[in-house]
């Protein structure tokens, strides 16, 4: 899984009917300490998450495991919303 | 399969209801040599790690197979703790 934070939505109006009803999320994979990255992912919300959250990824067939998304045709599901993030020490 | 080092944790209390009660934390992973390699990640812990420990991790769909593997959306797991840093050796 990777954090991510929230910097937009999608709105698709035709779809696959197994998607209907999902909220549509754009993130943006963040570094641990909280900076941006490049490249953004759509990714469907299953938790309702909100604009600029860090958020937690799953990525691949494994997206699909979650509440409500079997068999939707989906390789990205935002499956958490970030309290904290606690590191050990930036250099291991 | 790939060799990591457990370099903190993760608090989420709102999450998919099938992550309820299971343990995040962030990994790094390391070459032969236990040197860092490639960004950490968020790994889901199914062998019951500590923060420092050296672990190795499995990717993608396997990743749920600890779990009720059906219902567990997960793409990174820890799947066990290595005894010591002295017990990798590389050729």
């Amino acid at each position: 899984m990777i954090i991510a934070r929230i910097i937009g939505t999608v709105v698709a109006s035709q779809k696959d009917e197994r998607l209907e009803g999902k909220k549509l999320l754009i993130v943006r994979p963040v570094n641990l300490d909280g900076t941006d990255t490049s490249g953004y992912v759509v990714a469907v919300d299953t938790v309702g998450a909100g604009f600029h959250e860090r958020v937690l990824v799953v990525a691949g067939s494994s997206a699909r495991l979650a509440e409500n998304m079997k068999d939707a045709p989906v390789d990205a599901a935002v499956v958490g919303v970030i309290d904290t993030v606690d590191i050990m020490s930036p250099e291991v | 399969m790939q060799l990591a080092r457990v370099i903190g944790t993760v608090v989420a209390t709102m999450k998919n209801p099938s992550l309820v009660g299971r343990k995040l934390m962030i990994i790094q992973s390391l070459n032969k040599d236990l040197a860092p390699q490639g960004k950490p990640l968020v790994a889901v812990d199914a062998a019951g790690a500590g923060v420092g420990e050296l672990v190795f991790w499995c990717r993608g769909k396997e990743a749920s197979f600890p779990f009720k593997r059906e219902d567990t959306p997960t793409d990174c797991t820890i799947v066990g703790i290595i005894d010591s840093d002295q017990h990798v050796s590389c050729q």
